[in-house]
């Protein structure tokens, strides 16, 4: 199918909303405004590679990678599950799990403020069987699950997607070769779920990392992340030549990340069943 | 049959988008551009229907938000409702129109005490409408002696009770207030200070909070919380174990101003729209529902007697001595999100 | 059955999870206080003073026309953009991949400040055009990632087949190619919905003239505390649609009992 032409009212739209945007990105991150004018200078980047601005930015990445990682280990089977072909309804299920991210985003974090604090909801049930006020806010606990709450749908669905097509006669033949299920998992079901998987992290790790609404609600605002400190640079600041080269570098990193896992997922198509 | 319902939607679809896109517009359109929830809605339809004029209502979160939209120049806003500190910048920037005051005559209900202030020293940009100061709301219940000082919020006695704000300069402010020195402060010494009394605090502090502090108050999860007076007044309301002051080193007075941005077509209708505004009864309505102090002395005296008694909602000239109204800080900004970052990465 | 059980079970925990907050939301909504710190007693005045708030009804309106236009467009450019990048070579594909990556990339800000200064450098007035725009733009990254993988799983051969057996390019994608990633497609589409609905930075820098969507009403509230008419609101919003989805479930199943009845 040769339907590259296909392609190219989108690439015609990257070319005016992507491609000239970033340019802007990369203009203001080189330059800065001196007295004298505007100049090229690498300062920007080179005020990001201090050690506070670092710290912010592990940070931000590992907290982003542990939500990244609990939302595929919750989602999967989710995914699992729901493309299962005992399950009636199936499609109900979906929009089910996704209507709640229909709510508000902030109305939901709120929600989970009366939810987790200490005299919140849980706490007051917990107290009712004898249980004392546990700790649930204002800590990494607290930022993680809102970071996976909010993120869930998006690791569900592609993996959903991919797995409720797979084609079940390559199961049957696995099982007929006398397989057993964890083995028709490993072998069969994952790798062809992978291009799903790859898709539910991509969009569930890029957001978290620039995320900091989460931060600031359910973790107190304890700490600033890449997101509070790019948001800083814009708004209060209006610094927006630190604030572009910020984003720069956070986006280089994670895009040399994901190379790394392309490659991967090019192998795994060499190795497929055709 | 279910293509047919996709064409007709198609139909549907294509309909709405032109008439949302086009529509015929032959009245005079007012954009004004306010905090969120910040205005009683029946105020405007009773404009509209007095002039004849349509407002246009957005809303904005920060006074940093709405400066970047409006000095990038796509939006053309006729009125804008900022703070203190955002006005001065504006008008050092020349982004504001000069009022013509005998278009307001009902600027002359407003207090003489908010005219000639620091940010518009000749009442020439701005007209003020609603006002606050800064404290500390406590829980008579958790707190053992009324706080007279911010040094009660570095008080070990209360580790993991204390709130404070998500805010560069409120929580800086306060923090060189307690130390001795001005809020807008611009020395080195001083600033570097401040850091270290806040780095030291941070373990005693629960959370940094934004508008949640009044929920949370109210619910006795913190004993002590740096609130904005207006907040303070419901908070109380709702729990009559809190109590509010501002501490005897002096605070931040904050006003909300009513301005014109440079580039408006509509001038005449702006001023309008401003002198409505402080028009007595308009004036008490959006006192009511607002709850903030209103700087219109005629609405003022309109309000509920328990209100307006309340020292803590209307301050009285004595307990404003030492507060400043924040500056433009210009380039020290970047100190102070400097010293704000390092504060929260520790 | 242990593990249909242990599988139901996992899947009511999660969604009991997911719908938490929604519960404790509609739960406030009733509240007379304005307060989510106590409970005041039960009182619909919040119902009553949404529908006269012609703020928040003005903004609920913009939201579900953008919402609705945007995914729909953003669906239609994204899976033709999947396809014709399925087909390309490596070096092209990977770098359109790359760019498509940049929208999800950028922290909203970013994203919604660059939009802003390019439509005020084609002149282009800050309203509906704009926010549809942006909207639109940063919607299809999120279509193509859902679509994508679907493509890669289909067997070409079936495509092959279908010409073989005499059909036309048309006929054969739409009653062979769609069916199979009709999944990706309906995904993305409610992706893109569910984000559009959501956004509130970039829509913030992107709109004027009195176009609010209810995600700036909402955050602009932010200062002052959200008001509870706003919980009324997304109570009824939810409420409708679930009432909705039973309502089309109980339609289609009966339906189908129908049809096994006279087949």
């Amino acid at each position: 199918m040769k339907k590259t032409w296909a392609a190219y009212p989108y690439i015609f739209w990257i070319i005016i909303f992507t491609i000239v945007p970033m340019g802007l990105l990369v203009y203001f991150s080189i330059t800065v405004n001196t007295p004298n004018g505007t100049i090229i200078s690498l300062d920007n980047f080179r005020r990001f590679t201090e050690p506070i601005y670092l710290k912010v930015l592990i940070r931000s990445l590992s907290l982003a990678a542990i939500s990244t990682v609990c939302c595929l280990l919750l989602g999967y089977p989710a995914a699992l599950f729901l493309s299962g072909r005992d399950l009636r309804r199936k499609n109900t299920l979906v929009l089910l799990m996704v209507l709640p991210m229909w709510m508000n985003f902030l109305l939901r974090t709120y929600a989970w403020l009366t939810l987790l604090e200490r005299k919140g909801l849980i706490n007051t049930l917990l107290g009712k069987i004898g249980i004392p006020p546990l700790n649930l806010l204002y800590n990494d606990f607290a930022v993680v699950l809102g970071m996976v709450y909010n993120f869930l749908p998006f690791m569900v669905l592609p993996i959903y997607s991919v797995l409720s097509k797979i084609d079940h006669s390559l199961i049957e033949a696995a099982e007929d070769l006398g397989a057993d299920p964890l083995t028709t998992f490993l072998k069969v079901r994952f790798p062809l779920s992978l291009p799903g998987v790859m898709s539910g992290i991509t969009m569930v790790f890029m957001p978290a990392v620039t995320t900091f609404v989460i931060s600031r609600l359910l973790g107190g605002g304890q700490y600033t992340l890449i997101g509070n400190l790019i948001e800083q640079q814009f708004l209060t600041v209006g610094d927006w030549n630190f604030g572009s080269a910020i984003s720069l570098m956070m986006m280089l990193i994670i895009l040399i990340g994901m190379g790394f896992t392309s490659r991967y997922e090019k192998e795994q198509e060499g190795g497929g069943l055709w | 049959m279910k293509k047919r319902f996709f064409r007709v939607l198609l139909v549907v679809l294509c309909i709405t988008v032109f008439a949302v896109g086009c529509g015929k517009k032959n009245q005079v359109e007012l954009n004004v551009y306010n905090w969120g929830d910040y205005i009683d809605e029946s105020v405007l339809q009773d404009f509209e229907k007095k002039y004849n004029i349509k407002v246009n209502y957005d809303t904005f979160t920060t006074n940093e938000d709405m400066y970047v939209k409006v000095k990038a120049g796509g939006s053309h806003y006729d009125i804008l409702i900022p703070s203190d500190y955002m006005i001065k910048r504006m008008i050092d920037e020349d982004m504001l129109e000069k009022l013509d005051l005998s278009n307001i005559p009902n600027y002359k209900y407003i207090d003489s005490r908010f005219k000639n202030l620091e940010y518009d020293p000749n009442n020439e940009y701005s007209v003020p409408y609603m006002w606050g100061t800064v404290g500390i709301l406590y829980n008579k219940k958790m707190v053992s002696e009324k706080p007279t000082s911010w040094k009660v919020l570095w008080d070990k006695k209360y580790a993991k009770q204390i709130l404070m704000m998500d805010s560069q300069r409120d929580s800086i402010g306060i923090t060189l207030k307690m130390l001795g020195y001005s809020l807008n402060s611009k020395n080195p010494d001083e600033l570097e200070q401040a850091k270290q009394a806040l780095i030291e605090q941070k373990s005693l502090v629960l959370a940094y909070v934004v508008d949640e502090v009044k929920d949370k108050m109210i619910a006795g999860e913190a004993a002590l919380a740096v609130v904005w007076s207006g907040d303070a007044v419901y908070c109380i309301r709702e729990n009559p174990d809190l109590d509010y002051v501002v501490p005897e080193e002096g605070s931040n007075y904050w006003f909300d101003a009513i301005v014109i941005p440079k580039g408006t077509q509509h001038k005449k209708e702006a001023e309008l729209f401003i002198n409505f505004l402080c028009e007595t009864d308009i004036a008490y309505r959006n006192a009511d529902y607002i709850g903030y102090a209103s700087p219109h002395t005629e609405a003022v005296k309109k309000l509920p007697k328990e209100i307006t008694s309340k020292r803590y909602a209307y301050p009285l000239e004595e307990d404003l001595t030492n507060s400043e109204i924040f500056v433009d800080l210009g380039s020290v900004l970047k100190e102070f999100d400097r010293i704000w970052t390092e504060v929260k990465s520790h | 059955m242990v593990k249909s059980f242990l599988k139901r079970g996992y899947l009511f925990l999660l969604f009991a999870f997911l719908y938490a907050p929604i519960i404790v939301l509609a739960f406030y909504s009733f509240n007379s206080s304005r307060s989510r710190g106590t409970w005041d007693g039960f009182s619909l005045k919040w119902y009553i003073q949404m529908f006269q708030d012609r703020q928040i009804l003005t903004s609920l309106y913009y939201s579900l026309v953008i919402g609705i236009i945007s995914s729909v467009v953003a669906t239609i450019i994204g899976t033709m953009a999947a396809f014709g990048i399925n087909n390309m070579k490596t070096l092209p594909r990977a770098t359109v991949m790359n760019l498509t990556y940049l929208p999800v990339l950028n922290p909203d800000i970013v994203t919604g400040i660059s939009f802003m200064l390019l439509f005020i450098f084609i002149r282009l007035k800050l309203g509906f055009i704009t926010l549809l725009l942006s909207h639109i733009t940063f919607n299809i990254p999120y279509v193509i990632l859902s679509v994508l993988p679907r493509i890669k799983q289909l067997d070409k051969n079936m495509y092959e087949a279908a010409l073989d057996l005499g059909a036309t390019p048309a006929v054969a994608f739409r009653k062979v190619v769609l069916p199979e990633i009709m999944p990706g497609v309906i995904t993305g589409l409610l992706l893109a919905f569910t984000l559009s609905l959501d956004d509130f930075v970039i829509s913030f820098f992107n709109t004027g003239s009195g176009v609010s969507t209810l995600s700036i009403t909402i955050y602009s509230m932010a200062r002052r505390g959200i008001n509870p008419k706003i919980n009324a609101l997304s109570t009824l919003m939810f409420g409708s649609i679930l009432t909705l989805l039973i309502t089309i479930n109980l339609l289609m199943s009966r339906q189908k009992s129908s049809k096994e009845r006279t087949s």
